[in-house]
């Protein structure tokens, strides 16, 4: 029922999700194991799928792909927040291919997600920490609320875990107990965090982070800032103060501005992104609280519409719950539930 | 590119209202473009095609009134069955119960519980006078029970102190206590952010509810929420059961729609909605005010709230008799400019006015901000008293000075005496004319005729605050006011913008942008 997947671990991860005839075949997963976010999804669907949708075969309800049948489908991806041009893109595609024909749910299946993954491929890129650039700059931004400082602690997880000597840089000097936040993440890691009482300047924070980095030989520096809507013009300009203050210390740097999007987030997105951008020039996302409902369907628009890449997604609350992002999978989850 | 749910109505509306007779293609042409444009603006599909069939069975067969066009009928029920979906009316917190009232705020994470929590007890205690006990049960955040306790430590009001390895039911059960034996008349359970998926957390907070029966469950959410509203929505009243929703982050540039589909769904009101960052960002909802924002009128209430807050009464006054008389010096264009910084810049005044929402992209390209404002009022702030008494004098050496002074250009400063000059001559021309255009153009900003006397403006003034605010009848609101608040409060038109219709409606900073004649930039 899956396509042939090219890497044998992600087929063994399929059919452990799917396939209840090679169930036998494959090991029980050991409770002990995380599970994947696409297990959980999975483990989701089957609890919710009676309230809240259907599969795609349920929709199928004839033989024959006809106009109606096609327009439940987009109303599927719509409904994942896809939006409507490119849903109907999608489907436009999935009806030159198959329009009164007969069909089965794994055709459409098929098509709906090549189609969503050949425009998430290109954008799905892992974050690579460049060694050469000595200290490697990460600046983490958003909407208030989207999972900054959580995902700055997954992070840092895992860059330690990859042997970089981190610092960690409070730079949400606005919100209460943010700076108390960050440095619980910092302990938990056990690496340093560098911070200044509430409602210091975080661009003069910034600076200190910078020359500190340097003259204590730290990997890479991981800046959070204040959550802002992208429409407070005011909020924006201090972030570019930010970048500004960061690039007087080193030109390049920041070397990845990650704007960090909430899964639940709808078309307000593409405006997050393009004015992030323009204030401080992300270069790459990661969309957090997919463990929840919410499809995060507004990626495929943002891919189509910004090409920025994606790197991670957030899955959960644990230390670990963050994990690369991968077209296929994001494609079939996306495909999933009505 | 980022067209708003209010833009693409009117576009679509404005569009019907130049055709001669509602037919039925007509409204399958208008809702299909409605049934976009919601979605565009994040409404559920489910109650987005549960609004299209109410509107369309409504429209369908529809009589239309007399001396009103097809199109504003369409306006009419289309804006009607938005503030019926939203909820005719405005519900506030209940706080009729015995005291300690507990108060359970709920929702996912991030969507802002905790400011909302924060901003909530402020409410209360400086507005209802109440004694207000907050509690953290988040005890799994990070620092999300420190956050509490600095934003109670801000505000003055009082936290439970926190218990580290206490379980939420358990921080409940002390918090309870703590309120009745400390006499408090509120205790706000702020919880922590959950998925819906999440069977253990969602127990737990029913849990929670159980023991505290809370006479309020607020679910907070983000007015930016996509499709997935309608699932938040759902099971947050299936499992916990909700008595009202509180809208963050309205402040955004979002289209909103969550706001109609969680009320749609759920049936229960949303009480409040926040605005921004400060601990004072919290008001009411309006729902008439977010369906005329959704059909292009603007949010003109608000911005009549929000000019009779800022705008100073007495030198309104005083203004007006200057009016009268003809006189305007560069002192009150001075005066004026600052009014307007207050209100929000020239950005926010136009993002308010009905039709301009049209516009705002060619604002935005306009670069018509703050600084535009700014720079005027450093021009004037750099001329003598006796240049800004009589404009006339300055030749061109003083202003070769005033430009050095003011850090700009003599080009800038021959702009602002352009401005002001033509600004003087049209409050000349509406103090002065019974008849004629400008009487209609006084009219038309509710100066009745000639200009308001002193008294007239502490009148509207008056009217704005007890909430009867007018609609102006601008032409982009295509008279939308007349036909659609019939028989409704008063809403009526043309009253008038009180304190801005004192000063005149010339939007001084403008630079030759003309908001009611179009694109003159």
């Amino acid at each position: 029922m899956t396509q042939s997947n090219p890497l044998d671990q992600k087929r063994g991860l399929f059919q452990r999700l799917f396939g209840s005839d090679s169930a036998a075949a494959e090991p029980v997963a050991p409770v002990t194991e995380p599970l994947s976010w696409w297990q959980r999804l999975k483990g989701g669907l089957q609890r919710s799928s009676q309230a809240l949708g259907q599969g795609i075969s349920d929709l199928l309800t004839k033989k024959r792909l006809d106009a109606q049948t096609l327009q439940d489908f987009e109303d599927v991806l719509i409904r994942a927040d896809l939006g409507i041009t490119v849903s109907e893109r999608i489907i436009a595609a999935l009806k030159r291919e198959k329009f009164d024909r007969d069909v089965e749910a794994a055709d459409i299946e098929h098509v709906l997600v090549n189609e969503i993954k050949n425009v998430l491929d290109p954008v799905a890129k892992p974050l690579a920490i460049d060694t050469t650039k000595k200290p490697f700059v990460i600046l983490m931004a958003g909407v208030n609320g989207a999972g900054k400082t959580t995902t700055i602690g997954k992070l840092t997880a895992k860059f330690k875990a990859e042997g970089h000597k981190i610092l960690l840089v409070a730079g949400d000097t606005f919100r209460a107990a943010a700076i108390e936040q960050l440095q619980v993440w910092g302990a938990r890691n056990d690496v340093e965090v560098m911070s200044r009482p509430q409602g210091a300047d975080a661009a003069g924070l910034a600076f200190d982070a910078m020359t500190r980095a340097r003259t204590d030989n730290f990997d890479l520096v991981m800046i959070d800032t204040a959550g802002r809507l992208q429409n407070r013009t005011e909020l924006m300009q201090e972030l570019e103060k930010i970048v500004r203050v960061i690039k007087k210390c080193d030109a390049e740097a920041p070397h990845a501005s990650l704007l960090v999007l909430d899964a639940t987030v709808g078309q307000n997105a593409l405006s997050q992104v393009e004015l992030f951008r323009k204030s401080a020039g992300i270069s790459g996302l990661i969309m957090t609280k997919l463990d929840g409902t919410a499809r995060g369907g507004i990626l495929v628009a943002l891919a189509q519409a910004q090409q920025i890449p994606i790197h991670f997604i957030g899955v959960g609350e644990g230390i670990d719950d963050l994990e690369p992002f991968t077209a296929d999978d994001f494609a079939r989850a996306l495909t999933q539930r009505v | 590119m980022f067209e708003s749910l209010s833009d693409k109505l009117s576009g679509i509306l404005n569009g019907l209202t130049r055709r001669g007779a509602l037919s039925e293609a007509d409204v399958t042409a208008a809702l299909r473009e409605v049934r976009l444009a919601l979605i565009e603006a994040d409404v559920s599909l489910d109650v987005v095609k549960t609004f299209i069939e109410q509107v369309r069975s409504r429209a369908v067969g529809a009589e239309v009134v007399r001396s009103v066009s097809p199109g504003q009928m369409v306006v009419k029920i289309v804006h009607d069955a938005l503030v019926e979906t939203l909820g005719a009316e405005q519900v506030g917190i209940n706080l009729e119960a015995t005291p300690p009232v507990a108060i359970l705020m709920v929702g996912l994470q991030g969507s802002g519980k905790t400011t909302t929590t924060a901003k909530l007890a402020r409410r209360l205690t400086e507005r209802d006078r109440r004694k207000v006990l907050m509690a953290s049960l988040d005890t799994r955040r990070p620092a999300a029970m420190e956050q509490l306790a600095t934003l109670g430590k801000q505000l003055s009001i009082e936290t439970l102190p926190i218990v580290t390895g206490q379980s939420p039911v358990q921080i409940t059960r002390r918090a309870l206590d703590a309120a009745r034996l400390g006499g408090f008349d509120v205790v706000l359970l702020d919880t922590a952010g959950r998925t819906t998926v999440d069977e253990a957390l969602m127990a737990e907070v029913a849990e929670v509810k159980t023991l505290a029966k809370p006479h309020e469950v607020l679910l907070v959410a983000d007015a930016l929420t996509g499709q997935d509203a309608v699932n938040t929505a759902r099971a947050f009243e299936e499992r916990v059961g909700i008595t009202g929703i509180v809208l963050t982050r309205v402040d955004g540039d979002g289209r909103g729609g969550a706001a109609l589909s969680m009320r749609s769904v759920t049936g229960k009101p949303i009480k409040l909605v926040g605005m921004g960052e400060k601990m004072d960002a919290l008001d009411d909802f309006h729902p008439s005010r977010i369906a005329n924002r959704i059909l292009g009128m603007g949010d003109i209430v608000s911005l009549v709230e929000k000019a009779s807050q800022n705008i100073d009464a007495e030198k309104a006054k005083a203004l007006a008799e200057k009016m009268r008389k003809g006189k305007f010096d560069l002192d009150d264009l001075r005066d004026q400019l600052a009014q307007i910084e207050k209100i929000g810049g020239v950005g926010g005044l136009l993002g308010m006015l009905p039709g301009v929402a049209k516009m705002k992209d060619q604002i935005a390209s306009a670069n018509l901000d703050q600084t535009v404002v700014k720079r005027q009022k450093a021009i004037i702030d750099s001329m003598t008293r006796m240049e800004r008494r009589n404009p006339d004098i300055l030749k061109a050496s003083r202003k070769k000075r005033i430009a050095a002074g003011s850090g700009t250009k003599v080009e800038d400063i021959n702009r602002l005496l352009k401005m002001h000059r033509q600004t003087a001559d049209m409050m000349k021309a509406m103090g002065q004319a019974k008849r004629g255009p400008m009487a209609g153009m006084a009219q038309m900003f509710g100066l009745g005729g000639g200009m308001p006397s002193a008294e007239e403006i502490a009148k509207l003034q008056a009217q704005a605050s007890a909430g009867g605010a007018g609609l102006p009848d601008f032409p982009g609101a295509q008279g939308l006011g007349q036909q659609g608040q019939a028989g409704k409060p008063p809403i009526g038109l043309p009253t008038g913008l009180p304190g801005m219709g004192g000063k005149g409606f010339g939007l001084p900073g403008l630079g030759g942008f003309n908001p009611f004649g179009g694109k003159k930039k």
